[in-house]
């Protein structure tokens, strides 16, 4: 497990570093997990040892938002004076994202079956 | 107060112990309530958790930041949680590899539909400059939203709270929308999720079956990807558009 953890976090490290010396506007991490990726590709597979420290950590990945998700004690001021956008705008934007994306993906990926005569073109 | 007690509430009060262990006894708490629901979408633990923590420091009077000293020890995790990602993905990637380009459409369609309708719907409803610029881009990972607000003319820290609402939001609601659109296929419902809630979609993705998971992940990547690229270029384009 500590194995894998010291893993995880050197490509989290040098993903931070490849952000800041190329100044992209990609978090490191995101670009720790390209490289992961990649070395995954190469190798042919994660180890036991990582396969399963990172199934632990993925299972439980709710919990890392909440100490964000509490910040939401600062902005009460805020969002009270401007409640209505924004709580309309969350709530019909997420739904809209939702349906266009798995919509699209959708008729892409599920194809209904061609009548015969159209085969032939 | 009992001079004793009093001791142990300054040391606990300036200690990180106290914030570190109230945000997994939360999160216990949170979590044993979905379980007895059968993990239904509507007992979110984010949501639960988030609800009883700010409950406590609003009802105690602690500042954020002093509990935000304990609890960053799990924040800080989010990092190699990310990271991690790259090991769903990769046991996927057949199946990823063989949707290639509707997955790219899906994306460019999805994500730009999130950034604009949550601008355009807020617009309509009369929300000020810095709110609607905060808005945009609330369907991507925090730190990527954040920059990205900051660069629009939005306000970083109402960007945070805004992506993990819509994160919630999602996560909560997402069944009930893919169901009464008759979505059936995991990977079509993972990558919807991840497209509309990042991380917080991708968690409970993830509850639901590995390969939703992945495919929630690979959106909330790309999707974060192609944000962080377009909407600073979009938006001032967008809003000149309908400036008139």
């Amino acid at each position: 497990m500590i194995a894998a953890l010291t893993l995880l976090l050197v490509f989290q490290l040098v993903g931070e570093v490849i952000a800041r010396a190329l100044a992209l506007p990609i978090p490191g991490p995101v670009i720790g997990m390209a490289l992961l990726f990649l070395a995954l590709l190469v190798r042919g597979g994660p180890g036991e040892d990582l396969r399963q420290t990172s199934g632990q950590l993925l299972q439980h990945l709710s919990l890392l938002f909440v100490p964000a998700g509490t910040g939401i004690v600062i902005y009460g001021d805020r969002i009270a004076a401007e409640w209505l956008p924004l709580v309309v705008a969350l709530f019909l934007s997420t739904f809209l994202a939702l349906a266009v994306t798995a919509l699209v993906l959708q008729a892409l990926t599920h194809k209904r079956p061609k009548p015969t005569t159209e085969a032939g073109k | 107060m009992n001079p004793n007690l009093e001791e142990i509430w300054v040391y606990l009060s300036t200690s990180p112990l106290l914030g570190l262990t109230l945000t997994l006894l939360a999160y216990q708490a949170a979590f044993w309530i979905y379980k007895r629901v059968g993990f239904h979408p509507i007992a979110n633990p984010v949501l639960i958790s988030v609800a009883i923590l700010a409950s406590l420091l609003l009802a105690t009077g602690t500042p954020y930041q002093r509990y935000f000293d304990g609890a960053q020890f799990v924040h800080f995790l989010l990092g190699p949680a990310t990271v991690a990602l790259a090991i769903p993905l990769h046991a996927q990637w057949p199946r990823l590899k063989s949707m290639a380009g509707p997955l790219l459409i899906a994306l460019v369609a999805g994500s730009l539909t999130a950034a604009l309708s949550a601008w355009g719907i807020g617009a309509l409803l009369g929300g000020s400059r810095e709110s609607l610029m905060s808005l945009a881009p609330k369907s991507v990972t925090t730190p990527i939203a954040m920059g990205v607000a900051e660069r629009i003319g939005g306000l970083p820290s109402l960007t945070a709270v805004l992506v993990i609402s819509a994160g919630i939001i999602g996560a909560v609601a997402g069944r009930s929308v893919l169901n009464r659109l008759h979505i059936g296929d995991h990977a079509v419902r993972g990558f919807a999720i991840g497209i509309a809630s990042h991380g917080i979609g991708t968690a409970r993705a993830f509850q639901v079956s590995e390969q939703a998971g992945a495919f929630a992940a690979l959106a909330m990547g790309l999707n974060g990807l192609i944000t962080a690229v377009s909407l600073p270029w979009i938006m001032p384009w967008v809003e000149r558009l309908f400036a008139s």
